[in-house]
Order: C-alpha cells, then structure tokens, then sequence
C-alpha cells in the first residue's frame, strides 16, 4: 500500500463510519455533528484527486455555512434524545423499503454506466482554472439556469419572511 | 518510511517552519495581550499591567500561568465532549490559518537549494483561510451550546449568525481582487505586488481596490468578533458571552484564539492588499545585502505591517461603542453587499474596458 491507498482507505471508513453515525445517533445535534465530519473526509477525497477547489469549496458551502444553519434550528428548537417522539412501526418499515429502494436503483445505476473511471492519481481536471473553463463554456447554460433557481429560492424565502408582518 | 515516499528533507524543512511559524504566533498572541491591555490603559489615561517585570512585560506569562493553575470547572448539566471540544476546535482553527501565509521571499542557500519561507503553497491559499474561518464559527456554537446555558446560547447563536452574515461581503469584496490578480494563490497575490512603483502607478493591491480593502476590513472586524462588533460577548447583555461557563485553562483557549486569529487576520490583510513583504526600493536593498539579510530584512517588513494592523484594531477596540445587534445586521446586509456587489462590478468593468 503507497500513502495514497493509506489515505484512500482512512477516508473511507471515516466517511462511511460517520455517516453511519448521523442516521444512528439519538442526539439530533451529534447527528449534525457526524455529518460534519462527513463532509470533511468527502473533501479529503476531493483533495487526493487534486481537486482542491471543490474540497475547499465543500468545505465552505456546506460544512461552514448550511450545516450552521442547520445547528441554529436544532439548538433553538431545544431537540433531546428523550424529547424525540417515537415513530410508529408502519412508517419506520416504510423508511426502509424506499431506501432500499433508492440504494438498489443507484447501484444498478452505477453498474451499467459506461462512464470511463477517473485516473485518480494523475488528473488535474478539478483545479479551479479547468473547472472554470468547463463551467462557463460546455455548461454556460445550467449554470446560469442555476444561478436564477438560487434567485427564485432568495425571492421566496424574503416573501415568506415578511408574511407576518403587521399592517400600519 | 516506505509508506511515504516524500523526500525527508523536505518534511523536516516543513516540520520545523510550521513550528517556528506556529510558535511565533503564539508569542506575538501572548504579547498582544499585553499590548492591548497598555493601549487601552494609555487611551484611558491609565498606567496598565506594570507590575510583572519592566513595564509589565512578563504579564502575560502570569496570566497563562494563573490560568493554568485554576480549577477546572465542568457544568454537571454540560455536554461533556462538546464541552472539550469547543475550545480545543477553536485554538485548532485559529492555529491552522497560518499555514498558507507567505512570510518571506524565496532564500536560496549557497548550494542551490531553495527554501520557500510558506508552509504550503496551495493553489487556492486565499479559499483555504476562507474555509477555515468558516469552520471556526463551530468552537463557538458548539461551546456555547454544550454550556447548556440560555446566555451562552444566545451569544454563541448570535456570533454565528455574524459570521455567517459578514463572511457574503467578505466573500465578494475578494472576488473583486481575485479578478485582478488572476490567482487565487497567496504567494501569486504577493509576488505581483513586487516593490511599491511600477508603470506609474502603485503596485500594492490597497492603491487598487481602495473600497475592496474598507470592506475586507469591516468584515475582518466582524469574523474577529471585535469591537465595535464584539455583540457576542457584549457583557451588559449576555454576562459574558459563549465562554461564560468555562474556566481555567479552556477559558484561556478561547480568549487566546481570539488574540491568533487578531494576528493571522493582520498578516491576510497586509499581504492581500498591503504588499506582504514587499517594500519601496527592495531591489536596490536586495542588490546590496545577502541573500539571508534580505530574507530577514522581508521578514520583518511583513512583521511591521502586521503590528501596525494590530494597533489599529486595538485603537478601533478602544474608540467605538459597540453596535447594536439590528444595526449591525442592517450595515452587513443593506450597506456592505451592495457595497461589495458595486465594487465588483466596478472592476470587472474596468479590467474588461479600460484596462485590457
């Protein structure tokens, strides 16, 4: 094993165990927590195939911002293992069944692509200037359409916000 | 060391930069303790701290020691891991920033062989600080939070809801200098700042984003969570803010933090927008001394700059009353984004116009 697969692996099993660990935890903040670490050792993947704009933008986006947010709501709403309501069985086995489902349809997904694998060690396809030019030239058009949903989404959360407002 | 194939050398080089690196910063945190306790004193027609050695010199080293030696109180209703790790999440994320800062040009030994006074020069450097900063809001909600305490609560809620509302600004006041400088590399922003005067006109960033810098420090005063922003730890409100159920030694973790990231945050600004270690006439001086000199001469340039930042938001701290929570939010939100959105504008128009 080189330090690349050493590294591969440690990821992984972070990944994956702390994964496990924000469906498993009673504890909504722990939850939230894992999934933290979740996102870290993604971006370390994203690092080991050089691309360290998206590692570092992943890191920024979603562990620095969205999963604050996410903190905010669950440390306000006062959350505790014992407050957690209890599920009844019916909807716990429809949990299961859909996410089988899910897991099954993304495998068999995966195995009939015929995408190429990526040469993970030598690729230098995520650095921020190649992902720049790919962004703005083959895919100028999703991005922009993007860019007008995350408009859409701030439109709507301000009309939302100032619903209550009391009439002079 | 069959696992790592990495040139030892290189790793020992590394090794001992960092810990220069990290071991300097510690100490100018510690005298900057010092230092803001006499600014303040002098601005308040005091003496301050001169018991401790000549002219208090040796307080700091009682302050840590004290701390130290405190008893170590945890909240039975606190949570007990959360607890730790908020103020060790802190110190982690304040240390790691520097990492990326560029100290000092290039010193090339007699033999050849270059060493790059930078720990890691990443091609993203100036991202890295940013994700950094972004992920050391967590050593505050998480102490905070863990605290089990409605005040701590609240500050700590209120100090992410700053640094998350100021980091927009930030955000887009660099990208204004981003376009200019075309790489996103700390070294790259340093280097094009070669010297002072060039083609006519100034070369460091300040003389080029003047509005980009005034909005790139306000923001800086808000992720420091320093007055006139300090609301999370606005005492009249919140008793003290996040840290309020700590003691001892994680007490000092985080109010040393803070006093790393006032450094780390005075060396970003110098270098993006101040020349890092550039001076007028550097050639003329490069020409006439060694290279070791010269290298050291760079070193201090850098250092000086950092310590006026320093003073200046010690001044700042000591000038201003504290903003209210709605006016703070108001002047994140309503002035410095639409501030930062115009300047980015401005010089995209301009570099796609004026200056082909």
């Amino acid at each position: 094993m080189n330090l690349y697969e050493v590294l591969f692996w440690l990821l992984t099993v972070v990944a994956i165990g702390s994964a496990l660990g924000v469906i498993l935890s009673r504890n909504p903040v722990s939850s939230v927590l894992f999934l933290i670490v979740t996102f870290f050792a993604v971006s370390g993947h994203y690092v080991l195939m050089n691309a360290q704009f998206l590692a570092i933008v992943n890191i920024i986006v979603y562990a620095g911002a969205i999963m604050v947010l996410f903190l905010f709501v669950i440390m306000l709403m006062n959350l505790n293992a014992d407050a957690e309501p209890q599920k009844n069985r019916l909807v716990q086995l429809a949990g299961v069944l859909s996410g089988g489902i899910l897991f099954l349809v993304v495998l068999a997904a995966l195995k009939t692509s015929s995408n190429n694998l990526l040469e993970q060690t030598a690729t230098d396809i995520g650095l921020i200037k190649n992902l720049g030019m790919t962004l703005f030239t083959k895919f100028v058009l999703p991005f922009e359409i993007s860019s007008v949903l995350f408009l859409s989404a701030m439109i709507g959360a301000v009309v939302l916000g100032k619903k209550g407002e009391p009439q002079k | 060391m069959l696992l790592l194939q990495i040139d030892t050398a290189i790793i020992l080089e590394k090794l001992i930069l960092a810990s220069v690196i990290l071991l300097g910063s510690l100490g100018i945190a510690m005298y900057a303790t010092w230092g803001e306790r006499k600014v303040a004193a002098i601005m308040q027609d005091r003496i301050g701290p001169n018991r401790a050695g000549p002219l208090g010199l040796l307080q700091p080293l009682a302050d840590g020691g004290k701390l130290f030696f405190k008893e170590e109180i945890i909240p039975d209703s606190a949570t007990k891991f959360l607890f730790i790790l908020g103020p060790a999440l802190a110190m982690l994320t304040a240390c790691m920033t520097s990492a990326v800062i560029p100290w000092g040009p290039d010193y090339v030994t007699e033999s050849g062989h270059v060493v790059a006074l930078q720990v890691a020069d990443v091609n993203i450097g100036i991202l890295y600080i940013f994700g950094v900063v972004s992920v050391g809001v967590y050593g505050m909600m998480l102490g905070g939070w863990a605290s089990n305490n409605k005040f701590s609560l609240l500050s700590s809620i209120r100090a992410a809801a700053q640094a998350v509302s100021y980091e927009l600004a930030f955000g887009i006041s660099l990208v204004a200098l981003l376009m200019m400088t075309g790489s996103l590399s700390m070294r790259d922003i340093v280097e094009q700042q070669h010297g002072f005067w060039a083609d006519g006109y100034f070369t460091w960033n300040f003389f080029k984003q003047p509005l980009g810098f005034f909005i790139f420090l306000v923001c800086s005063f808000a992720e420091l969570n320093r007055a006139p922003f300090d609301l999370a730890e606005a005492e009249s409100e919140l008793n003290m803010g996040y840290h309020l159920e700590y003691s001892s030694m994680k007490l000092g973790f985080y109010l040393f933090a803070e006093y790393i990231n006032l450094f780390i945050s005075s060396a970003v600004l110098a270098t993006l927008y101040f020349g890092g270690y550039n001076f007028p006439f550097m050639d003329a001086v490069a020409a006439a001394v060694g290279p070791l000199l010269f290298t050291i001469i760079s070193v201090l340039v850098l250092l000086t700059k950092v310590i006026g930042f320093i003073l200046f938001f010690m001044f700042v701290r000591w000038t201003l009353p504290r903003f209210r929570y709605d006016q703070l939010m108001k002047l994140g939100w309503k002035s410095l984004i639409p501030l930062a959105l115009f300047n980015m504008l401005l010089t995209g128009g301009l570099i796609l116009w004026v200056f082909k």
